[in-house]
């Protein structure tokens, strides 16, 4: 039995092949204009079964036929099989952020997850590398080598902006608006945290994860143990074929 | 009933402005489409809400018209803290106004701040843009003291419509009794002087009686929700107690009570709108105006399903019954009667308002809900902040409890109905 995971995310459409219980490939490909076209081809690569999650997961059911889970399920199911001890997990996608606590055996006991606006999201350190003149890669380099950050004080992503402006504007030094930045998105991270009760080891996954800065920060900031995914981007698609009934693990 | 008659005249005459207007009901009517007429296993009496529906700016309207042409007085009210018992025992009829949907906001937040919530800004964005055809119909307004935001902006509503303002206390000790006994005389004065009526014992005592019945007919309804599978959806019964607040009394409970027949049947036989086993959810927090169906809508498509609201367009418009008293029982002593009913419902506007947290627990253990979803509006403080109450309630109740901020806009439909799936796979 071959299962398909695909998480059908803002930004990207992650891809799992399962055989049993081993990831037999994965694939990661930008959404662009049409996730749906992101995604043809690796429906044509062969498998029994598709299971979808990720924003994209209602088109995919309606289009395709296939079950649907949310990426809540999918992300505690992918990181509780990656990670067996697993207590909890924060997930920073490219518009939303979630954090899932889970139950022994990685079911979920609760979750909190950002509303509609894409604060402290993978979104949101793209808007802000840009204004800084900065690569993702340069940002969080940069944020890494500061040896503290200014306050920004907005999480709103277009107010941030205007913030992060004024500041270079006044010839604040940019690593440390860099540094600044992350802070603001690590302390809201661990405010939901605090309100779900997540104990460690939490697992961090999703685009975000392969920020080293934030990485760094999160592992400062949490009292436990962080595990992250040698791909972090797949937790989800992973989650979501492990969820089908005839996958090698059914839950 | 499909035959079709033009009102556009009477609109006009409303002084609607008849193009905007087009464009709401349009809006309107496909929300319901969507939401309402696709549904699987309705009852087969939900056919009148959906007529009403069809004719949500046209029948009830006209007869509110031909109703005043003969002399009769309609009053518009936003809340269900204005005693319809009073209103009606005048022999004027009561109204709940048009506060569900996002319209002319932009000249709305020409005159009030942006972060306001978004039932006030409807009502003045339906004023304002002309297309409430109810609020035109309505020789008084009356508003009162629920919230500062209301509170505020029926100052600015008072520059375009007859409004008059009721002082509801903010707490629930003796002294504030006596007080609201006393605002309750105060609507029957304003009343009388409205109406040049003046009202009996025997016209109240047929009023209470009259929206008692009313009330019982829905009590009827949410007995079939305790049952699963659910005899009717969330959607459906909610519809319902928004009908009730601006339809004929006599007809609506009537049409309710034969909704309510074909609901004890249906429990009977085991059919269900809903798949049995389907993960039932509790509803608290602010109201739903007509056509704010959107957290009953996402819940549902999600496959939950509502088996009660504790909201103001729910159990709190009906679970409490104004005591009819003896015959002999004298205008005051049914005029306080009113007065301590209406002060018993718990709404955030209360402080303390410990009742409310053990209505929601209760009645969640009474429907069999597997899991709260407090559903307020932004902005509204009062709600959001005793969100945490009850949040503390559901924890020690050991009842799961989403929390969720909404308005009336569409945009984060993605990212709700990802949060109310994951509620459900949770329970």
């Amino acid at each position: 039995m071959r299962v398909l995971g695909l998480d059908i995310g803002s930004r990207t459409v992650d891809a799992v092949w399962l055989e049993g219980d081993r990831i037999v490939a994965y694939e990661v490909a930008d959404s662009g204009f049409d996730p749906a076209a992101a995604y043809r081809d690796f429906l044509e690569r062969g498998h029994d079964a598709v299971v979808a999650t990720g924003y994209g997961r209602h088109v995919a059911r309606d289009t395709l036929g296939c079950p649907v889970v949310t990426e809540i399920k999918a992300y505690a199911r992918g990181a509780s099989e990656l990670f067996p001890g697993a207590a909890s997990v924060l997930d920073i996608g490219g518009q939303d952020t979630k954090v899932i606590a889970l139950h022994d055996g990685g079911a979920v006991a609760d979750f909190e997850m950002n509303d509609k606006c894409a604060a402290g999201t993978g979104k949101f350190l793209e808007v802000m590398a840009n204004a800084l003149g900065f690569t993702l890669e340069e940002l969080a380099a940069a944020a890494l080598a500061a040896d503290s950050g200014v306050q920004i004080s907005s999480m709103c992503t277009v107010f941030a902006e205007s913030e992060v402006t004024g500041l270079v504007h006044r010839g604040e030094d940019r690593g440390r608006i860099a540094r600044g930045l992350h802070d603001s998105i690590s302390k809201r991270v661990f405010g939901s945290l605090k309100r779900i009760g997540a104990q460690g080891p939490l697992v961090f996954a999703g685009g975000v994860a392969k920020n080293p800065a934030m990485v760094e920060l999160v592992r400062l900031g949490f009292g436990g143990e962080i595990l992250l995914p040698d791909e972090c981007q797949i937790v989800g698609a992973y989650g979501a074929a492990l969820s089908h009934a005839n996958s090698g693990r059914p839950s | 009933m499909s035959e079709t008659v033009d009102y556009r005249p009477m609109w006009e005459e409303l002084g609607l402005d008849l193009e905007a207007h087009d464009a709401l009901l349009g809006a309107v009517g496909t929300l319901y489409k969507d939401a309402y007429v696709r549904q699987k296993d309705r009852p087969e009496g939900m056919k009148y809400f959906d007529f009403v529906i069809s004719e949500i700016h046209g029948l009830r309207v006209k007869e509110l018209d031909d109703f005043r042409a003969q002399g009769g007085k309609v009053v518009g009210t936003f809340c269900l803290y204005v005693p319809e018992e009073i209103v009606r025992a005048h022999g004027a009829w009561s109204v709940g106004l048009c506060s569900g949907a996002e319209f002319a906001f932009d000249e709305v937040e020409r005159i009030m701040p942006r972060n306001t919530c978004a039932l006030v800004k409807s009502f003045m964005g339906f004023k304002l843009g002309k297309v409430c055809p109810y609020i035109q119909e309505a020789d008084l307004v009356i508003g009162e003291t629920t919230c500062d935001g209301k509170k505020k902006a029926y100052e600015l509503l008072a520059e375009l419509h007859n409004v008059w303002v009721m002082e509801l206390p903010q707490m629930k000790r003796e002294k504030d009794k006596a007080f609201w006994r006393e605002e309750i005389r105060g609507l029957a004065e304003k009343m009388e002087e409205l109406t040049g009526n003046r009202m009996t014992a025997e016209s109240l005592r047929t009023a209470i009686k009259e929206v008692n019945d009313k009330r019982r007919a829905l009590q009827r309804v949410a007995q079939a929700r305790k049952a699963d599978p659910v005899a009717i959806s969330g959607k459906d019964a909610l519809l319902a107690v928004q009908v009730a607040f601006y339809d004929d009394v006599p007809r609506f409970t009537e049409m309710v009570n034969k909704i309510a027949d074909e609901l004890d049947q249906r429990v009977a036989a085991g059919e269900g709108a809903a798949p049995k086993g389907a993960k039932r959810v509790l509803i608290t927090g602010t109201p739903m105006a007509i056509p704010n169906w959107k957290i009953h809508d996402i819940v549902e498509k999600s496959g939950g399903v509502v088996v009660q609201e504790e909201v103001c367009t729910g159990s709190r418009y009906y679970t409490k019954l104004v005591p009819e008293l003896a015959e002999d029982a004298t205008i005051d002593e049914m005029l306080d009667a009113i007065a301590d009913k209406y002060l018993d419902i718990n709404c955030a506007c209360f402080t303390p308002n410990e009742g409310r947290c053990d209505d929601v627990i209760e009645m969640a253990k009474e429907y069999g809900a597997d899991g709260i979803l407090h559903y307020s509006l932004q902005f509204c403080g009062p709600y959001q902040i005793e969100a945490e109450f009850v949040e503390r309630a559901a924890k020690e109740a050991g009842l799961p409890m989403l929390k969720i901020d909404t308005d009336y806009s569409m945009e984060d439909i993605g990212q709700l109905s990802t949060r109310v799936e994951a509620f459900l796979e949770m329970l």
